[in-house]
C-alpha cells in the first residue's frame, strides 16, 4: 500500500516542486536582491556567508506613481470588464436554460467554440474593428452618423472590450452550471405568487446561483488583472496594467528583481480570490 | 403572455451573444479572401495571401514547433496530471493533501505571467539553454493543472466497486486498473490531452518567456506580426487555424457522440 502511495504520488510530487514551488520561491528570492549588470543580472542573496536581503524594490513599488497606477488600471479595468462578463454572461446563460432542453447543449458548444479559436486571433479581430480606419469607424463614417472616426483603440474602452470578449465563455459556464440545476418550480412559485418574471428572476433565481456568479467573476478577474497582450494590442501608454509593467521591468528594463517583486505583489493580492475560486469551483472535485 | 415575451428577450440575448462572439471571427475569416491590400477595403475574392503564407518559411516553422511542442507538453501533462487526480482520490487523506492539491492548481488559477517569470527565473539559475524543451515543460505544467480538474471529476464520479469487482474475479491490482478503470477513463483522458494540446497551441505569455532564439512558435511568431499592424497574412494564418480547430472540435464531439449512443 505504502510502495503504490509513493508510486501514485512520486512523478505529480516532484513536478509540482520543481515546477511550480522552486520557481515561485525563485521570485521570492529574487524580490529581495538588488540589480546589477552580470550574469544573472541580480546580486546573490548570500554575500560572504551574510544574508544580503534588500526591500529596496518593495518600497521602489510603493513610491514610484507609474507601478501604483499600473496597479490601479489593473483593478480597474479588470473590475469593469468582470461586471461586463458577468451581466451579459448572466443573461446568455439564462437564455440558455429556457431553451428547449434538447437545443441546450448545442447552444453551449457554440458559446465555447470561440474559445477553441486562438485567443490571440481574437484580439486581432478587433484591432481590425476598432481602428480609425477600422470597419466600425468606416460604417459609422459612410452612413454619416460621424463626421471624425472614433478614438477606439488604444483607450480604457478597447481594453475593456476586448478582455469581456475574450474571457465570456468562461463567465458563462459557471453560471450557466449553476442555473441550470435549479428548479424551474421556484420561479413558478414566486409567479404564482404574484411575482413578475424579472423580479422572480432577481429575487430568487439570481440570489441562488451566487456561487456560480462568484466563481465565473473570479474566474475571470484574476486573469484579466495579470493581462498583458489585450492591454498591449488594443490599450495604449494610458492604460499600462501590471502584466506589461512587469514584462517591461524584466525584459526592456532588466529590472529582474523589480520585476520578481511586482510578481510577487501581484500573487499576494490575488491570493485571496485565488484560493476561494479554489475552493469554490476547481476544489469541488477533490472535497 | 409573459412567457412569449419572456422568450422574445431570451432569444435576443442568444442572437445579441453569439453575433457578439462571432462576428469577429468571421470578419477575420471574409478578410482573408480579399485581394485588396487594404484590411478594411473589399477589392474582390482571392487568394493572394493564403500563397504568401505558404511560401513564408518563418510561418512554417513556427507552426511545426507549435505541433512539436504542443503534442509533447499534452502528452506530460496527461500522464502528471491523471496520477495527481488519481494520487487525490484514491489514497484518501495524506499529510499536506490540500497544499499539494493547491500548488498542483496553481498554475491554473495564478496569471500567466506569473507562472512565465517563475519558470524563467528557474531555468536561468540552473543554466538551462532555453528553447523548444523549456516552453514545452513549461506548457506540460500548466497543463497538467487542466487535466487534473477533468480526470479528477471524472474519477470522483466512478463507481469503485467496478474495480473491486474485478479484483474478487481474480484481477491482480494492476491489471484491474489496465482493464477497467483505464477505460472508463479514456473519454477524460481524450479530452484532457485536447484541452492541454489547445492551450499549448495558443499561448503567447508562457512562451515568449521561456522560448529561445530558435524556438519561435506560432502564436509567438502571429504576436511579433500583429504587434507591427494589422495584415492581410495574419487574415489568412487566422482562417487556417480557426479552420483546423472546427475540424478538430467538430470530430472530437462527433466521437465523443458515439461513445454516449454506443453505451446506451
Amino acid at each position: 500500500m505504502t510502495a503504490r502511495r509513493l508510486g501514485l504520488l512520486a512523478l505529480p510530487l516532484l513536478w509540482t516542486a520543481a515546477f511550480v514551488v522552486v520557481p515561485l520561491l525563485l521570485i521570492l528570492k529574487i524580490s529581495f536582491a538588488e540589480a546589477q549588470l552580470a550574469q544573472p543580472p541580480y546580486t546573490p542573496l548570500f554575500q560572504d556567508g551574510a544574508l544580503a536581503a534588500s526591500l529596496t524594490n518593495y518600497s521602489l513599488l510603493l513610491e514610484d506613481t507609474l507601478y501604483l497606477r499600473a496597479l490601479g488600471n489593473s483593478l480597474l479595468y479588470a473590475g469593469l470588464a468582470t461586471i461586463c462578463c458577468l451581466v451579459i454572461g448572466l443573461a446568455i446563460a439564462r437564455a440558455v436554460t429556457q431553451a428547449p432542453k434538447g437545443w441546450q447543449p448545442f447552444l453551449l458548444t457554440l458559446i465555447i467554440l470561440p474559445f477553441w479559436t486562438s485567443f490571440l486571433i481574437r484580439v486581432y479581430a478587433w484591432i481590425a474593428l476598432l481602428k480609425p480606419e477600422g470597419l466600425i469607424n468606416a460604417a459609422l463614417l459612410s452612413s454619416g452618423v460621424i463626421d471624425q472616426p472614433l478614438v477606439l483603440v488604444n483607450t480604457g474602452f478597447g481594453v475593456v472590450l476586448g478582455m469581456t470578449y475574450s474571457y465570456l465563455p468562461f463567465a458563462i459556464l459557471p453560471i450557466y452550471a449553476s442555473l441550470a440545476g435549479q428548479s424551474p418550480r421556484l420561479t413558478e412559485a414566486a409567479i404564482d405568487l404574484g411575482s413578475t418574471p424579472i423580479r422572480a428572476f432577481w429575487l430568487v433565481t439570481v440570489p441562488l446561483a451566487r456561487p456560480g456568479i462568484l466563481a465565473a467573476g473570479l474566474m475571470v478577474f484574476i486573469p484579466m488583472a495579470g493581462e498583458f497582450v489585450i492591454p498591449d494590442l488594443l490599450g495604449g501608454s494610458a492604460t499600462i496594467m501590471m502584466g506589461q509593467t512587469l514584462w517591461t521591468e524584466f525584459f526592456s528594463n532588466r529590472d529582474w528583481p523589480l520585476a520578481s517583486a511586482l510578481a510577487v505583489l501581484l500573487t499576494l493580492l490575488l491570493l485571496v480570490p485565488a484560493m476561494t475560486l479554489q475552493r469554490l469551483e476547481l476544489g469541488k472535485a477533490s472535497r | 403572455m409573459n412567457r412569449n415575451r419572456l422568450s422574445s428577450i431570451n432569444v435576443a440575448a442568444l442572437a445579441l451573444g453569439l453575433g457578439f462572439l462571432y462576428l469577429p471571427i468571421l470578419l477575420v475569416v471574409v478578410f482573408s479572401f480579399n485581394a485588396s491590400k487594404l484590411v478594411t477595403v473589399w477589392g474582390g475574392f482571392s487568394l493572394h495571401w493564403y500563397g504568401v503564407l505558404f511560401s513564408s518559411p518563418a510561418y512554417l516553422e513556427a507552426a511545426l514547433h507549435s505541433l512539436q511542442i504542443g503534442a509533447a507538453a499534452a502528452t506530460l501533462a496527461t500522464l502528471v496530471g491523471t496520477l495527481g487526480a488519481l494520487a487525490f482520490t484514491r489514497l484518501g487523506r495524506f499529510p499536506g493533501r490540500q497544499v499539494f492539491a493547491g500548488l498542483m492548481l496553481a498554475p491554473m488559477v495564478l496569471p500567466e505571467v506569473i507562472l512565465g517569470v517563475a519558470t524563467l527565473l528557474l531555468f536561468v539559475s540552473l543554466d538551462v539553454e532555453r528553447g523548444l524543451l523549456t516552453v514545452m515543460l513549461t506548457h506540460a505544467t500548466f497543463g497538467a493543472a487542466f487535466v487534473l480538474v477533468i480526470v479528477q471529476a471524472k474519477l470522483v464520479g466512478m463507481d469503485p466497486d467496478l474495480e473491486a469487482a474485478a479484483r474478487d474475479l481474480g484481477a491482480g491490482p494492476v491489471k484491474a486498473f489496465l482493464l477497467v478503470t483505464v477505460p472508463a477513463l479514456l473519454p477524460a483522458l481524450v479530452a484532457g490531452w485536447l484541452l492541454a494540446f489547445t492551450l499549448s497551441l495558443d499561448d503567447v505569455v508562457l512562451a515568449s518567456f521561456v522560448n529561445g532564439p530558435g524556438a519561435t512558435t506560432l502564436p509567438v511568431r502571429v504576436y511579433s506580426a500583429v504587434r507591427l499592424g494589422v495584415s492581410p497574412e495574419i487574415n489568412a494564418i487566422s482562417t487556417l487555424l480557426i479552420a483546423l480547430v472546427s475540424i478538430f472540435v467538430i470530430a472530437a464531439s462527433l466521437l465523443y457522440k458515439r461513445t454516449i449512443v454506443d453505451r446506451h
